[in-house]
């Protein structure tokens, strides 16, 4: 593994000390999400592989894991192996289009 | 404070923000050649771009006392069509002559297609040749574990490649481990949306490692925040770190990892 004794600088906080710090940032962010959920109630169609990558990380975030951001990216990563023949873009999307 | 920009695209920025940067503290930048948001159509658009490189973006940095360094390449997103990217690659050993050109990159896969991976190699083994060291990028989002992991092999298989003087790029929280682990540096980019936030950034340096690794901005055409480095070296004393610890993460540690290349001066040495 990488070397985790890079953290004997880090400082130590409180939750509370985290929580003053950071949580009007988190509230923030996490109602940004609520309206962008509520704005796709609003839209027609259906959810492209995008929005459910999307709903299927929600349920991490409140699991007891504290490596909470890699699950997410792993959860929207290419799970193949082997180079593709040819790529039909350029660009990627944020989430695996097979993903269920 | 103090610090080294290693990978900002300026070529695409404003003199305004050579000037912010140099009020924020940067002390030198560092320039790889990248994908200008079209495909070029020939070979000479990428002799044009990097005389840029090695010679027009240096002035502009230095009317703000910076050094300006850069790296050479046809990027991923070119490589697609390997007849123009094996010309690119044959002019690229005349430039390495420049002064101030570091190595080659930064190279590496886009959406990690056959082609992608056998000009990735041919860029490998040309550093390997010319003794250059190697800046890689890793690609976005989706892409970006199955990629690092392609990378990852394709340098093991060259078999001459020094870890130590090969940084890979854009690592995020599911790749930095593995980067770190097989003795190559690794770089976080500090991206407004599409890869690591200045908070994200101060969590892996927290959590996985502050050794061997690099704190970049990579600024350019899209979406991107040249000052991130500093709004990072922020986010680190507002969670209490040491002024030497900032200082070693965003200044001594590019410094330690380019001046293994003889042409890099350390701007205060």
């Amino acid at each position: 593994m990488s070397d985790p004794s890079s953290s004997s600088n880090t400082p130590t906080r409180t939750r509370d000390e985290v929580t003053e710090a950071h949580f009007m940032e988190a509230r923030a962010r996490l109602l940004d999400l609520a309206a962008f959920l509520d704005r796709l109630e609003r839209a027609s169609g259906s959810d492209d592989h995008r929005v459910r990558g999307l709903r299927a990380a929600l349920p991490v975030l409140l699991e007891k894991d504290p490596a909470r951001v890699a699950k997410i990216l792993n959860l929207w990563s290419d799970p193949t192996t082997a180079p593709i023949e040819k790529a039909d873009t350029k660009a990627a999307s944020g989430v695996w289009p097979k993903i269920k | 404070m103090r610090y080294i920009e290693p990978h900002g695209h300026m070529v695409s920025r404003t003199t305004d923000d050579y000037q912010a940067m140099a009020l924020a503290g940067c002390k030198a930048i560092c320039e790889p050649a990248f994908w200008a948001g079209f495909d070029r159509k020939s070979a000479d658009g990428f002799y044009d771009y990097f005389c840029q490189l090695t010679q027009h973006e240096p002035n502009r940095a230095a009317k703000y006392a910076m050094p300006h360094y850069a790296w050479l390449c046809i990027n991923p997103k070119e490589s697609e069509d390997m007849g123009l990217a094996k010309e690119v690659m044959a002019m690229i050993p005349e430039f390495l002559k420049a002064p101030t050109v570091l190595g080659i990159g930064e190279i590496g896969l886009n959406k990690n297609t056959r082609n992608e991976l056998k000009i990735f190699e041919a860029h490998v083994e040309l550093a390997v040749r010319h003794n250059q060291m190697i800046l890689v990028h890793t690609p976005h989002l989706e892409d970006k574990r199955k990629g690092t992991q392609l990378i990852l092999d394709a340098l093991k298989a060259n078999g001459k490649v020094q870890p130590g003087r090969v940084i890979i790029d854009h690592v995020e929280e599911h790749t930095m481990a593995a980067v770190l682990d097989q003795g190559y540096w690794a770089g976080i980019t500090l991206y407004p949306e599409s890869k690591a936030s200045p908070q994200r950034a101060v969590d892996m340096i927290e959590t996985i490692s502050a050794q061997r690794v690099w704190l970049n901005s990579a600024c350019d055409w899209g979406h991107s925040d040249p000052l991130s480095v500093p709004k990072a070296a922020m986010e680190m004393r507002r969670r209490g770190h040491s002024s030497a610890a900032i200082d070693r993460l965003i200044y001594g540690n590019p410094a330690e990892f380019l001046s293994q290349c003889p042409k890099f001066i350390s701007p205060e040495a």
